[in-house]
């Protein structure tokens, strides 16, 4: 059988924060620009475009990525959380709903271009292991950079939402 | 910056990956977990004219055993090895290094095969390979033909792969009886990429070690096996004498080069610093080892 051939543009059909997307799409258009641009949400951060200062993660089946490493066509088939649906529209949702209010309370955000990610990022943590000390939770999220914070009160705010839910936990 | 234009396509069989990257040779390149590729698509470092994804063909992943050999599947992800209990069971070493790759959402999407076949002088994954002796499954038109690791690096991104060929496989030898393995890197930040890293194993007997490979990454254009280094220590019981003495035989070994952040001379005093640091961990773990 004749392999395929290299396209130029082409199709995709994804779910993005659970509702079904269909798109035509330059194949060099990265995933974090296709949300960004083409459908509008723009809580996923561009930054450095070369996967260094992780504001552009993003849940994909479940699992975070850097947006700016991937491209829209390879979202085809997939299921796509983005910050605006990660309280709502996904399993982590309690979670991030949490990590919010701490964020919020504790000040664990200044300009806030980071936030959207360190959110999904301490969240998947979380779901895996609530019991997380905090240098677990520094290694987890040394590849998110935040140039305000200093990190201290972003710590603080996902090791509470830890101690909260690892003692809620039977 | 974007990604400069290029086309795209995603082949259904390994046979039409083959006989795509054979259409298109040169101009062609292999995306993988893209953790690499895509960064320097972005940034004008490379533009090829058509990727081909290898992301659609699942017969390219998973972990097995299958006799003595762990095989790891070239588009098996960072974050499914440092997960899997067969990889922790006959090949710690992979385990122990995984965290070291990168940063979690960037595990998530690499894969092993990627990280060998794109040959990053600071890379981990290749240094665990040469350490552990791995040997490599490769295929072209012409069929499967299978390269050692340490045959496999030859210089900075150049490997042993041929135009028309794709990595199909890494297959690892399982633990000897008594191999303990350490693994150590420096970064400025975890997860950057390692100002000088070090994986190793040995055969412990008490105080007394053998069959020891160490290979640097890091410090060259590829990884290193330290040569003369594991002669010395091999020569008989480990004191403190002793390390010192492969720490200077280390000069015989490795010739980092200065480059914008880091001296030669720098680089060197930190693989002094690692070599010490791991025969250390060869020693004192008997169980789990944390080389953090």
């Amino acid at each position: 059988m004749n392999p395929p051939q290299p396209v130029t543009e082409v199709d995709i059909a994804l779910t993005v924060n659970g509702e079904n997307v269909t798109r035509h799409v330059p194949v060099r258009q990265n995933l974090v620009d296709f949300l960004r641009d083409t459908l509008g949400l723009t809580g996923t951060h561009v930054g450095c475009e070369h996967g260094v200062c992780g504001a552009c993660t993003v849940r994909f089946d479940g699992a975070i990525v850097r947006a700016c490493l991937m491209l829209a066509v390879q979202a085809d088939g997939t299921d796509i959380v983005t910050i605006e649906g990660a309280a709502t529209a996904d399993g982590n949702g309690e979670i991030v709903a949490d990590l919010q209010r701490e964020f919020h309370q504790r000040n664990a955000l200044q300009c806030g271009f980071c936030t959207p990610a360190m959110l999904l990022t301490a969240a998947e943590l979380i779901a895996v292991r609530p019991q997380a000390s905090r240098d677990e939770i520094r290694t987890h999220l040394s590849g998110n950079y935040c140039r305000c914070t200093g990190y201290q009160s972003i710590v603080d705010a996902v090791e509470a939402v830890c101690r909260k839910r690892a003692g809620a936990q039977p | 910056m974007k990604a400069p234009s290029f086309s795209y396509v995603r082949p259904e069989s390994i046979a039409q990956a083959i006989d795509l990257i054979n259409q298109y040779g040169d101009e062609a390149r292999w995306l993988a977990g893209g953790q690499s590729l895509l960064a320097a698509l972005n940034m004008r470092l490379a533009a090829p004219s058509v990727l081909i994804d290898l992301n659609s063909l699942p017969e390219l992943g998973g972990i097995s055993v299958h006799g003595d050999k762990l095989i790891i599947g070239a588009m098996t992800r960072h974050a499914e090895i440092e997960c899997s209990p067969l990889v922790a069971q006959h090949a710690p070493l992979l385990s122990l290094a995984m965290p070291h790759v990168a940063h979690a959402a960037i595990r998530n999407r690499g894969t092993i095969g990627g990280s060998i076949a794109f040959a990053d002088p600071a890379a981990e994954v290749p240094a665990c390979c040469v350490a552990l002796d791995a040997v490599f499954v490769v295929a072209g038109r012409g069929g499967e033909r299978r390269v050692r690791a340490r045959d496999f690096f030859l210089g900075l991104y150049d490997t042993a792969l041929q135009a028309g060929e794709m990595l199909l496989a890494a297959e690892f030898s399982g633990v000897r009886p008594g191999e303990r393995v350490a693994f150590r890197e420096l970064a400025r930040r975890h997860g950057d990429y390692a100002i000088a890293g070090l994986a190793a194993r040995a055969t412990v007997n008490g105080n007394a070690l053998r069959d020891v490979d160490l290979a640097f990454f890091a410090v060259d254009t590829k990884p290193v096996l330290a040569t003369h280094a594991v002669a010395i220590l091999q020569q008989g019981t480990v004191t403190p004498e002793r390390v010192q003495l492969a720490q200077q035989a280390l000069a015989q070994d490795l010739a980092p080069q200065d480059d914008v952040h880091y001296s030669s001379a720098m680089r060197m005093q930190l693989a002094r610093v690692l070599l010490a640091r791991a025969v250390s961990d060869l020693l004192q773990a008997a169980g789990v080892q944390e080389s953090r």
